[in-house]
């Protein structure tokens, strides 16, 4: 396989941001191919989120460019992308509340229900604990559970790419555990994924790659191995967050 | 594009992300606790008797009415006249407890929904309009018409609004001048007066058992329920339902997830104004006949019902509405009428203070 | 009959100056340091005028002096004040909207209930116990006023006395509002988790903006029964409310002065476009299958209301205030 064909998503130079002539994320590129775990750390307010939810196309793209398959994406609205193949998970509010597993996961497949049957088999058989609890209100499911219900929606439009945002955020060590060996599973799937995680050193174990971002830029690039045993990424932003 | 990521339909509608013990909490609700709170309105009911002395055995009609009665016949009768009253609220406020949920908007003239249905029914009835028709195709028509006014609303003034991003007061505050506009505009088309409509205007209780209902009364009520049954098995059980109540969850992934917002919000306040036109309709044969400000007496205890069941569920509102009807005309067994309404908004206020979900309501919802 | 516009100008000038123009001056900056300062959406302020207004009233009736009964009026105002501020501890504000309305309706059907009727006097009212305020009226017998726009002895000495109230009330608004008090007021409306995270005690400051609000509207109750010598459950409907919000929004939310030149505005052109709608009228000039004259009344309302839905989205700073500083927001 060549290069360019291995080529997913391609991020270059984005300068992004909420507030009008603040810019967070500032001249940012990432690169994740087919199959790949991308996972970006960083300390707080680095802008990691911000450019996960830049190339969902829910904060403005200033400059720079999105392509998914070489195909400029950054104009598109969230529902279109979800139609070429990529998938978001929030870190808060990531499911209804009030709605059942099942329903959560119709929702997932709202604009082709025909994806139903055979997308729920395949999210029964990553996370089987929600299939026990079909019927169940997510409101009333613990945060790990919420997860594999945010995870699954996601996944039901059958997406080519995955956009977690901090999905170990607030569980218990347990719960943890869990959601990062999903993750791993969804991988094995031939599902690429990009992961922003606080937990940089868990998510480093289980990246093919990581980039630590600072200040809105990209500081350090690497495959997870490399970042994790690189003297300047311990010392910077592993060494902290390492003493859990 | 941007504002999307920042819109947030409640204040505070955080879930907590990790948290089971407090997740359990949420299915506490229930029989027993509908149960407990039914007999603390009617306690408070006894207590304040007491209080006011015996005022509320004089001025009564239905008191008087049922003189020769016993007090469980008494008793019977007066909660089955609390249901009807119960539905019409729980027809009207489905809408107003959606629309809020769906779009974060508190509808002060959604009272004017009602009247309009009823009034609009009242001109085909009567033949006003050049041609005349029987009551139940009348009421047919007033929803439908009431609908296409729901839409109207939405695509004329609150979904405009709603894209200007007007600050919620604001938007409270033009439904309150939508309403003095409406209510007023009604006025001057149909008038003053209370009028009947010219079907069904007079009315023989027949007997069953120890009950008895004015065949329309026990229209109203199978009618009703079958609506209202209808609602909610279309909330559960369709596409749109669905879409509504995940919009109402969380609208930013509802429209990540490929949902048209503004198509379920449109069809929100169809539905809502449509349900509200016929609870209009049915108010206006029931009980005072029509007049221009039908609507706007009801808000009120519109409100009382919604918020005892919970501000934006469907359910909610069915349940609150209904438990306010037969509450308010129950307590009229030992208090004099005139503290029905009085009874009622306590109950409002009351719940808002002590449980602001209301009483189906699940916490995560809380504003 | 003839078409007189400087009738209706002269109706018109009669009414911007006249008692309603006080009345709904002094409940628009009652309401004005709820709303347009704090941001709370007190629905139930007619509530704080039946107080004072019966407060006096009752007083009066059994024996008290009016200083008293005024004094009693405002007392219980400011305590229905802290009342409605309890929801506002955990409730977003349209459940503060739903529950004053509601309280304030509680308030007017309990003063027209039988059973309160020994106090109240119930859908009667309570009627002639002012003699002593009119007493003190200085002028004598006669008519006052610039060019045909006059009025007679009593009616001028409540309007000098109303008008002299309003400014007093505007000056201590002002006051209150330039001082750090007032910062913190505005602060809660901009962003309420700001002024919070400043440690500033948000529940205590809206609980003393609705208690000096619920106070004007006391003072206002008080000014409604003293001058028409006259109290009724039914003055106090919720409609009054709504259009005190008018007026506020009119004037300017916000704006110390605001209420003032809202409430003169908002009764000149109400007055003035009745006045010419009623001739117009009468002089066939419109016809009497589209509005007769009982209908006008109701005109006048559906303007009041398409006023307040444009001003409210259109100019939400009102004639007074300016876009930055008085655009509402409660996301």
């Amino acid at each position: 396989m060549s290069d360019e064909t291995r080529r997913l998503l391609e991020c270059h130079d984005v300068v992004s941001g909420y507030l009008p002539g603040v810019d967070i994320v500032r001249g940012s590129d990432l690169t994740l191919a087919d199959g790949e775990l991308v996972g970006i750390i960083g300390p707080n307010g680095a802008g990691k989120s911000t450019l996960l939810k830049t190339i969902f196309g829910l904060v403005e793209l200033r400059s720079g460019s999105i392509e998914l398959r070489g195909e400029e994406i950054s104009n598109l609205r969230a529902h279109e992308l979800v139609q070429k193949g990529v998938g978001f998970v929030p870190q808060t509010e990531n499911v209804f509340p009030s709605l059942t597993v099942e329903e959560n996961l119709q929702m997932g497949c709202y604009l082709q229900p025909g994806l139903f049957r055979e997308r729920a088999n395949f999210v029964a058989d990553l996370f089987p604990r929600l299939s026990e609890r079909k019927n169940q209100r997510v409101g009333a499911m613990s945060g790990g559970e919420r997860q594999m219900v945010a995870m699954g929606r996601a996944l039901m439009m059958d997406p080519s790419v995955l956009l977690l945002d901090e999905p170990s955020a607030g569980l218990s060590p347990a719960n943890q555990d869990e959601v990062f060996d999903r993750i791993g599973k969804i991988k094995e799937t031939g599902v690429s994924i990009i992961m922003v995680e606080q937990n940089a050193r868990r998510c480093l174990q289980i990246s093919d790659r990581g980039y630590v971002l600072d200040q809105g830029q990209n500081a350090y690039t690497g495959t997870g191995r490399q970042l994790l045993h690189d003297p300047k990424v311990i010392e910077l932003y592993l060494g902290t967050l390492a003493a859990r | 594009m941007t504002g999307r990521a920042g819109s947030r339909l409640l204040a505070g509608q955080h879930d907590p992300v990790d948290d089971p013990g407090r997740a359990a909490g949420h299915r506490r609700f229930s029989v027993p606790r509908l149960v407990a709170i039914a007999l603390v309105v009617v306690a408070v009911a006894l207590i304040s008797d007491q209080a006011m002395g015996a005022t509320g055995l004089l001025g009564d009609n239905t008191l008087v009415a049922q003189a020769g009665r016993s007090f469980g016949a008494r008793f019977l009768n007066t909660v089955v006249d609390g249901l009807v009253v119960g539905l019409i609220i729980a027809l009207t406020s489905v809408g107003l407890s959606l629309i809020f949920g769906v779009t974060g908007l508190v509808n002060f003239a959604h009272g004017e929904l009602v009247t309009f249905g009823a009034v609009v029914a009242w001109f085909l009835n009567a033949g006003t309009w050049g041609f005349q028709v029987a009551l139940p195709v009348a009421t047919v028509l007033a929803v439908v018409a009431g609908s296409v006014f729901g839409a109207g609303l939405e695509k004329g003034i609150f979904g405009p609004l709603r894209r200007r991003k007007v600050p919620n007061i604001s938007l409270i505050v033009t439904t309150i001048g939508l309403s003095l506009v409406v209510r007023h505009v009604i006025l001057i088309w149909f008038g003053s007066g209370t009028q009947k409509y010219r079907d069904y205007a007079t009315q023989v209780a027949k007997d069953y058992g120890p009950i008895s209902i004015t065949d329309v009364k026990l229209a109203i009520i199978i009618v009703s329920l079958l609506v209202l049954a209808l609602v909610g098995l279309l909330l559960m059980k369709t596409k749109l339902g669905k879409a509504m109540r995940a919009v109402r969850d969380n609208r930013d992934l509802a429209e990540a997830s490929g949902i048209d917002v503004r198509k379920v919000i449109l069809a929100t306040w169809m539905g809502g104004a449509a349900l509200a036109a016929l609870g209009g309709v049915f108010q206006g044969i029931g009980f005072a006949g029509v007049s221009w400000d039908l609507g706007f007496k009801l808000l009120l205890l519109m409100f009382a019902g919604v918020i005892l069941g919970g501000l934006g569920t469907a359910f909610g509102a069915m349940v609150g509405g209904i438990l306010i009807g037969v509450v308010t005309q129950v307590s009229s067994l030992w208090l004099s009428t005139e503290f029905k309404l009085v009874i009622a908004f306590a109950a409002l206020i009351i719940v808002l203070l002590v449980r602001p979900q209301g009483i189906l309501g699940k916490k995560e919802r809380v504003g | 009959m003839d078409f007189d516009i400087v009738r209706s100008f002269v109706d018109a000038m009669r009414s911007a100056f006249g008692t309603s123009a006080v009345l709904f001056a002094l409940a628009g900056v009652g309401l004005n340091v709820m709303f347009g300062y704090t941001g709370l959406l007190n629905f139930g302020h007619v509530g704080s005028l039946l107080v004072g207004g019966y407060g006096t009233a009752i007083t009066v009736n059994l024996g008290g002096p009016l200083w008293l009964g005024i004094l009693i009026g405002i007392t219980a105002a400011v305590l229905l004040g802290l009342l409605y501020g309890l929801p506002t501890v955990r409730l977003r504000e349209d459940y503060l909207a739903i529950v004053t309305i509601a309280a304030a309706e509680i308030l007017r059907l309990l003063t027209r209930s039988s059973a309160l009727e020994p106090l109240t006097q119930g859908v009667f009212g309570i009627q002639k116990f002012a003699d002593n305020f009119y007493d003190l009226n200085p002028f004598p017998r006669g008519s006052y006023g610039v060019w045909r726009i006059t009025w007679d002895a009593n009616t001028l000495w409540a309007i000098v006395v109303g008008w002299l109230l309003v400014a007093l009330c505007v000056w201590l608004v002002w006051m209150l509002t330039r001082a750090p008090w007032g910062r913190v007021l505005k602060a809660i409306r901009e962003d309420e988790d700001a002024a919070r995270s400043l440690g500033k005690n948000v529940f205590g400051y809206k609980l003393q903006s609705l208690a000096i609000g619920g106070a004007i509207g006391a003072l206002a109750g008080v000014f409604f029964a003293v001058q028409s010598q006259s109290v009724n459950p039914d003055s106090f409907q919720p409609i009054f409310t709504f259009l005190a919000y008018a007026v506020v929004i009119l004037g300017g939310p916000g704006r110390a002065l605001g209420p003032v030149v809202g409430s003169i505005l908002f009764w000149f052109l109400l007055s003035f476009t009745e006045a010419v709608l009623r001739q117009a009228v009468s002089a066939g000039f419109i016809p009497d299958w589209l509005l007769t004259a009982q209908e006008v009344a109701a005109v006048r309302w559906i303007l009041v209301g398409l006023g307040l839905m444009l001003l409210i989205t259109f100019r939400p700073q009102g004639l007074l205030g300016s876009r930055e500083e008085t655009l509402i927001d409660a996301r």
